[in-house]
């Protein structure tokens, strides 16, 4: 990360290293491209195994604001380590620009972090959702989306003894 | 006999509709229409809930839309509202073929969160139950391959090694398939008395089934050329869409976490790391044969080198006490009912870590908010981006090469879908 820093510089929000000694970089979303693009293609760094995309909803962690992370994880085969990027982005504007034009494999990771979080990936050729259906309504793995709630397609019987417990919104 | 004036036909047949306009050609009427077919939910060469729309131009591909389905567990929300150590069940199901993988990879990167080290047995047995799961895998995978390609003895040769393997494990956990058997810090158990000499003779029976079904399916004809030249993709194609596991070394890059980055012993055992030269289904099988002979060398050098000791650390707000100190101390009670009514408290951070799965890098981030239970926890099965590029491998390709290219991905619906 140093030589995307020194390469970069106005790209680099921060930096910081985890417990278990991995080091993250938080990276503004509009220069997302031109870093994951160097990384990939200098050749001393050689970023070029797709590993994946996700993004975590930082509604009840103390430091919440803005409330979306997305973080994407790329691997080097010559320096046989991972490098992290985090990019953060609010609840009312949640656009990060795609990486589909520099990495086929980010298609289907886009996708399913769409589909959970609603994160719209902005250039992305086919965003749609890929395991919920089209007519679901929200993004379940936002904290804020209710630990049992049910949209079912076709509506679901009454069955008399069953408890489904707590943690519905009482939606359905 | 037909008499023309009580059909009457239309003075320029339709050559779409009409089987007789082209009755002087001499040829069969075909369909010029592209077809439409959906392969799935229940189609036996698709897997569980997989559904692929398939658009044909005759028996040439044009295009594929694999459909994942719905499987859903809610694995990530279900993880993130249970306890850490109740998370072990759920990872058991995200690939049922390889379940103590899933488990010990998962808990890996727990301990890492925590900063444990566990006990030299414990990554003894990790790496043996680990290996055997392996084998366990590439069995099924290279035996229902076999099966839908029309080859029923070597699938019953195959899933007669698994079945031994099925048994030794569940001498070894107490449960045939989802075993549940690693612990933060270490093991549920120890290895049961007598199972070392069984495991090794069940081995020797496995690599004696393998020769059957190597020699059945290497010199079969129709096998071969199904399998050879079909489903090719390029080393480069292979790392943009994060291929990993026999699929990628299959394309020519050698890539394995166990050689890059030595978790538990893998760098005090002697092994070798199989690569392929075509990326195409045939070198991918060779890979899973390969890599099961691999997997007995480890199995039968780690037992060899077993250490004695603990296999769980002594720590009791990690582990469970043992039960006298439960029944008999106040400390032991306070931590037994502490453990299991608020969770392991994982110090707040984030992890990123990844193990070498039956089929590739099995990564977890997990980020934790110093409670009991994960904040988040992100799966990165090697499933997903494998089966993402198969539009990618079959378009343009005919029909009959999606089997065995969608076989040897070895797609397992419980990763893939989340």
């Amino acid at each position: 990360m140093d030589r995307v820093s020194a390469h970069l510089p106005e790209a680099v929000a921060e930096r910081y290293v985890d417990r278990a000694g991995g080091a993250w970089s938080v990276i503004h979303a509009q220069h997302l491209p031109k870093v994951v693009a160097y990384l990939k293609n200098d050749p001393e760094l050689n970023f070029k195994l797709f590993v994946s995309i996700d993004a975590v909803d930082r509604l009840h962690l103390a430091e919440n604001d803005p409330r979306f992370e997305v973080v994407y994880f790329l691997y080097s085969l010559t320096r046989h380590e991972h490098v992290r990027l985090k990019v953060r982005v609010t609840e009312s504007n949640p656009e990060v620009p795609s990486l589909v034009p520099l990495f086929k494999g980010a298609n289907w990771w886009e996708r399913l972090t769409y589909d959970f979080y609603g994160i719209k990936f902005v250039g992305h050729p086919d965003l749609r959702r890929i395991l919920l259906y089209d007519e679901f309504q929200g993004h379940p793995l936002r904290k804020d989306y209710a630990l049992r709630d049910r949209q079912p397609l076709i509506p679901e019987r009454p069955i008399k003894d069953i408890f489904r417990g707590p943690g519905t919104s009482g939606l359905s | 006999m037909s008499d023309p004036s009580k059909h009457p036909q239309p003075a320029v047949p339709n050559p779409d509709t009409d089987a007789y306009a082209h009755e002087s050609e001499l040829e069969a009427h075909l369909q010029t229409k592209r077809m439409y077919i959906n392969m799935g939910p229940s189609h036996p060469a698709m897997h569980g809930t997989v559904r692929m729309k398939v658009e044909l131009e005759g028996e040439t591909i044009v295009k594929a839309d694999p459909e994942i389905g719905f499987l859903h567990r809610g694995f990530q929300k279900s993880c993130e509202n249970v306890t850490w150590t109740q998370c072990l069940p759920y990872t058991d199901r995200l690939n049922y073929n390889s379940a103590m993988m899933n488990n010990f990879g998962f808990l890996n990167a727990v301990e890492k969160l925590i900063g444990l080290e566990i006990p030299e047995r414990a990554r003894f047995i990790r790496v043996i139950a680990s290996e055997l799961h392996r084998m366990h895998d590439h069995l099924t995978c290279v035996g229902a391959t076999a099966l839908e390609l029309g080859g029923f003895a070597p699938f019953l040769y195959s899933i007669e090694g698994r079945e031994l393997i099925m048994d030794r494990v569940t001498e070894l956990t107490g449960a045939r398939l989802t075993t549940s058997y690693g612990r933060v810090g270490g093991l549920n158990r120890d290895l049961p008395e007598g199972w070392i000499p069984k495991t090794i003779k069940s081995l020797d029976k496995i690599q004696e089934l393998l020769v059957e079904v190597e020699g059945l399916l290497m010199k079969n004809r129709i096998f071969v050329d199904r399998m050879k030249g079909t489903g090719i993709l390029s080393a480069e194609d292979a790392l943009d869409f994060g291929y990993t596991g026999p699929c990628l070394r299959a394309s020519g890059v050698d890539y394995d976490i166990r050689k890059a980055r030595p978790y538990w012993v893998y760098d005090q055992l002697d092994f070798d790391v199989p690569v392929g030269e075509h990326g195409d289904n045939y070198d991918r099988y060779i890979m899973r044969l390969e890599e099961l002979k691999q997997s007995d060398r480890i199995i039968r050098q780690a037992l060899q080198k077993l250490p004695a000791g603990p296999i769980i650390v002594d720590d009791w707000r990690i582990a469970l006490p043992p039960k006298p100190e439960v029944y008999g101390t106040i400390e032991g009670v306070m931590s037994h009912f502490k453990l299991v009514m608020e969770g392991i408290p994982v110090p707040p951070g984030e992890v990123y870590d990844s193990t070498e799965a039956s089929n590739g890098e099995l990564g977890w981030y997990l980020v934790s908010d110093g409670g009991g239970r994960p904040y988040k926890v992100h799966v990165r099965a090697p499933g997903f981006p494998i089966l993402s590029a198969i539009p990618h491998i079959i378009e343009g390709k005919m029909l009959a090469d999606l089997i065995p290219t969608f076989d040897m991905i070895n797609m397992i619906g419980g990763e893939v879908e989340q």
